[in-house]
C-alpha cells in the first residue's frame, strides 16, 4: 500500500487536457499568424524555387552540377555526382529529385535564417545558452516524425507543414555550432579588436563570424544532411517529391519503386553533403599561428 | 624624458577575482595573506594596492614572474578588466568613470595594446590588419593607406603588405602587430609581453629594433615583462612586481644597484652588472685638479704629495685642456716648461656620464690613468678609476658612493 503512489496525487490526464486546450487556443487565435507565414513561404520562397528547378532541362542540370562540383571539390567528384544524375535521369526520377531539392533548401535557408542569429545570440549570453541548450538536447532526441503533427495542426497539409517540420528538425546544429564557432574564435583576437575600441558588432562582423566560419559551415553541412533526411519524412503530411515515390513504394509494397527513390536520396544526400563540405573547406581561414 | 608630464597615475588599485570580490576586504584588512585568502574564500588578490605614475614618453616596465599581476594590471590600464578599487587616471581623466562612448573613443584615439600571442586576424592580409584599427574608427581612403603603408615601413615589413598572416613567422607577425599599433597614432601604448613568444634570437633583434624606433616615434610605452634583462635594457624606469603587489620602481641602474629587498636582490644577482650601471654612479673628483696656468713644479710636488700618477688640467671655462702624467710633468719640466697648461697632454681617454661600464673596460685595458667623464663641451665633470670599475661590476656589491 505505501509502495504506491497515491492515485488521487497522479495528474497527468489534467496535465494532458490543459495542454490540448492551450494548443486549441494557440490554432484558433494564431490562425492569421500562421496562414501568413504559410502563404509567405510558399508564395515567396518555395514555389519560385521548385518552378526554377523543374523548368531547367535534364542537361542543364547535370553540367551545372558537375560544373559546381568541379570547382568546389573535385574533376573526380565532378564525375560521379554527374554519374548520380544520369542515373537518376534514367530512372525517370529527375523531377522528382529537384521537388526535393527545393524543399530542403528552402528549409535549410530558413534555418540559417532564423539559426544563425540564435547561435551568435546564445555564443554571447551565458543566460540564453544556457535556456537554449536543453530545447536543443530535446529537439534531436524526439524521433523526427513527432514534428509532423504540430505542423500538421499549425499550417495543415502540404508543403509548408513539411517544410516547417523539416526546419524545427534540422536547425539544432546551425544554432550550435555557430555557437560554439564563435565562443571558441581565439580570444587574444578579440581582446585585442577590444583593445583598439570596436564596438560589439565591429566585433561580431569582422571578427568572430569570419574566424567562426569554418565551424559555421559545418553546421550547414549538418543542417542540410538533416533537412534532406527530414523532407522524406514530411512526404507524409503531403510534401511532394522523392519521400512520396519511397512512401508509395512502402504502402504498395512495391518494393522496386521504393528502391530506385531510396537510392536516388542517397545519392542526393552524398552530392549535398560533399558540395557543403567542399564549400567549407575553401574557407581561407587557418588556424592562426 | 621631457618635462615630466605624468600620462598615466595608478592609485591604490586592486583587481581581486572570484564571484564576490567586495567580500575580501574585511579579510584583507586583518592582514590576511593572498594564499590564505585564496583557500579560504575562492577569490584571487591579482593586483594589490598597486600605484605607480608613468611619465610622458618614457619607457615604464613592468616586471614580473607569471601569476605575479602584470597582464592583469596592464589590462586595467584599458579597461579590458575592470579593476576592483582604485583609480587610474589617464591624462588626468578618471578612467572608472567613463562611459561606454568614452571608453571606445579613448581606446580608438589614445591607447593601443600589442600582444603576446599577436591577436592578428589570420583571414586578412598585412595591410588589412595593420589597417585594423583605423578601420574601427571608420577612417579609409588616401590618408588612410599612407598612414597604414608608413607604420609597415616603421616596423621593416615594406613588401609584405599583401602576405597573408600565416605566410609569416612569428617575429614579422609580431611586427605585423606592432605596426597596427603605430598606425593608430596613438600617445600611449602597452605591450604585454610582445616578445616572450618569440625565440631569443629574433627576440634580441627585436629589442634593438624597438630602441631604434623609439629615437623616431614618441610614445609613452608601458612595456610588460617576465624577462629581468629585457627590463633593463628597454626600460626608462622599471618596476617589479610580485604577487600582485610592487616591490620596486625605479631606474634599471637603481634596481641593480639598490634592490629593495632580497627578492629584488635575489633577481639581479644574474645580472651583468656592466651593462646596467652607468659611469656616473662611481665617478670621483680627480684627485689632482689643476688650472693650466698653475705653475707645473708646484703640481708635480703635489702629485707626489698625494701619491698619484696623473694630473688633469682644465682651463677657465671647466673644459679639460689635457692630462700629464708624472714622467710627462717631469720631462717637460727638464725641458723648460713652466706651467702645466704647456706639458698637458691633449689625447687622453674619456667617457660620458650616461655610458654603461661595460664599455669603460677597453679604455682601462692597458692603462691605470683615470679616464675622464666629460659633459657638454669638453666640461670635466670627474674621473672614474680601473678599481672602482672592476669593484661596481661585481655581482653582489653596491657601487661606491663617494662623495
Amino acid at each position: 500500500m505505501w509502495f504506491d503512489f497515491p492515485e488521487q496525487w497522479v495528474f497527468g490526464w489534467e496535465v494532458i487536457k490543459f495542454i490540448d486546450q492551450v494548443v486549441d487556443w494557440v490554432v484558433i487565435n494564431f490562425d492569421p499568424f500562421f496562414s501568413a507565414i504559410n502563404i509567405g513561404v510558399l508564395r515567396g520562397i518555395l514555389v519560385p524555387l521548385e518552378k526554377l528547378l523543374l523548368w531547367f532541362p535534364w542537361w542543364v542540370v547535370i553540367i551545372v552540377v558537375g560544373l559546381i562540383g568541379w570547382r568546389i571539390v573535385s574533376a573526380k567528384f565532378a564525375g560521379i555526382a554527374m554519374g548520380f544524375l544520369v542515373l537518376m535521369t534514367v530512372l525517370g526520377l529527375v523531377d522528382f529529385a529537384m521537388m526535393t531539392l527545393a524543399l530542403t533548401l528552402t528549409a535549410t535557408l530558413l534555418c540559417v535564417a532564423v539559426g544563425l542569429p540564435m547561435g551568435i545570440v546564445a555564443a554571447k549570453s551565458n543566460r540564453i545558452d544556457g535556456l537554449i541548450r536543453p530545447i536543443l538536447d530535446g529537439m534531436q532526441t524526439m524521433p523526427s516524425f513527432v514534428y509532423l503533427i504540430p505542423a500538421l495542426m499549425l499550417f495543415g497539409l502540404g508543403k509548408v507543414p513539411a517544410v516547417m517540420a523539416t526546419c524545427i528538425y534540422a536547425i539544432p546544429p546551425i544554432i550550435r555550432l555557430t555557437n560554439l564557432g564563435i565562443r571558441q574564435v581565439d580570444p587574444s583576437v578579440v581582446e585585442a579588436a577590444q583593445s583598439f575600441g570596436a564596438t560589439p558588432w565591429q566585433l561580431l562582423l569582422k571578427v568572430q563570424v569570419p574566424l567562426a566560419l569554418p565551424t559555421i559551415l559545418a553546421g550547414l553541412n549538418q543542417t542540410v544532411m538533416m533537412a534532406l533526411a527530414m523532407v522524406v519524412i514530411a512526404s507524409m503530411i503531403g510534401a511532394s517529391g522523392l519521400g512520396v515515390e519511397v512512401l508509395k513504394g512502402i504502402a504498395r509494397l512495391e518494393v522496386g519503386r521504393g528502391f530506385i527513390a531510396g537510392i536516388s536520396i542517397v545519392f542526393m544526400a552524398i552530392i549535398l553533403d560533399r558540395m557543403s563540405q567542399g564549400f567549407a573547406r575553401r574557407q581561407p581561414v587557418r588556424a592562426a599561428a | 624624458m621631457s618635462e615630466e608630464n605624468v600620462n598615466i597615475l595608478c592609485q591604490n588599485l586592486w583587481k581581486v577575482f572570484g564571484p564576490d570580490p567586495e567580500s575580501v576586504w574585511e579579510l584583507v584588512n586583518n592582514g590576511v595573506t593572498k594564499q590564505e585568502i585564496l583557500e579560504q574564500t575562492g577569490h584571487v588578490i591579482a593586483v594589490k594596492d598597486v600605484s605607480f605614475e608613468v611619465h610622458e614618453n618614457e619607457i615604464f616596465v613592468i616586471m614580473g614572474l607569471s601569476g605575479s599581476g602584470k597582464s592583469t594590471l596592464v589590462r586595467c590600464i584599458n579597461r579590458l578588466i575592470e579593476p576592483t578599487k582604485g583609480t587610474i587616471l589617464i591624462e588626468g581623466i578618471d578612467l572608472a568613470q567613463m562611459n561606454d562612448e568614452q571608453l571606445k573613443e579613448l581606446r580608438r584615439h589614445k591607447l593601443s595594446m600589442v600582444f603576446q600571442n599577436f591577436g592578428l586576424l589570420p583571414h586578412r592580409s598585412v595591410v588589412d590588419n595593420v589597417a585594423f584599427g583605423l578601420e574601427v574608427r571608420g577612417e579609409k581612403g588616401k590618408e588612410t593607406e599612407e598612414k597604414v603603408a608608413q607604420a609597415v615601413e616603421q616596423v621593416g615589413l615594406k613588401g609584405w603588405e599583401k602576405s597573408r598572416i600565416h605566410e609569416l613567422s612569428g617575429g614579422m607577425q609580431q611586427r605585423v602587430g606592432l605596426a597596427r599599433a603605430l598606425a593608430v597614432g596613438s600617445e600611449i601604448l602597452l605591450m604585454d609581453e610582445p616578445f616572450s613568444a618569440l625565440d631569443p634570437l629574433i627576440r634580441r633583434q627585436m629589442q634593438d629594433e624597438f630602441i631604434n624606433l623609439r629615437a623616431t616615434v614618441k610614445k609613452t610605452v608601458v612595456f610588460i615583462t617576465h624577462d629581468l634583462l629585457e627590463a633593463l635594457k628597454l626600460g626608462d624606469r622599471v618596476a617589479i612586481m610580485k604577487d600582485g603587489e610592487i616591490v620596486q620602481i625605479g631606474t634599471p641602474q637603481e634596481i641593480v644597484s639598490q634592490p629593495a629587498d632580497d627578492y629584488v636582490s635575489e633577481f639581479v644577482k644574474d645580472v651583468p652588472r656592466g651593462q646596467v650601471i652607468l659611469v656616473e654612479s662611481i665617478m670621483e673628483q680627480p684627485p689632482v685638479l689643476v688650472g693650466s696656468e698653475q705653475n707645473l713644479e708646484t703640481v708635480i710636488k703635489g702629485m707626489r704629495t698625494k701619491r698619484v700618477t696623473a694630473a688633469f688640467v682644465i682651463d677657465g671655462d671647466g673644459r679639460l685642456k689635457g692630462i700629464t702624467t708624472m714622467e710627462q710633468a717631469e720631462v717637460s719640466l727638464s725641458n723648460g716648461l713652466k706651467k702645466v697648461g704647456e706639458a698637458a697632454q691633449p689625447e687622453f681617454s674619456s667617457t660620458s656620464p650616461d655610458t654603461p661600464l661595460e664599455q669603460c673596460l677597453p679604455l682601462v685595458a692597458d692603462d691605470d690613468t683615470p679616464v675622464a667623464v666629460l659633459g657638454d663641451q669638453q666640461r670635466l665633470l670627474g674621473v672614474i678609476t680601473r678599481s672602482a670599475i672592476i669593484r661596481a661590476m661585481q655581482s653582489g656589491n653596491a657601487p661606491h658612493d663617494e662623495n
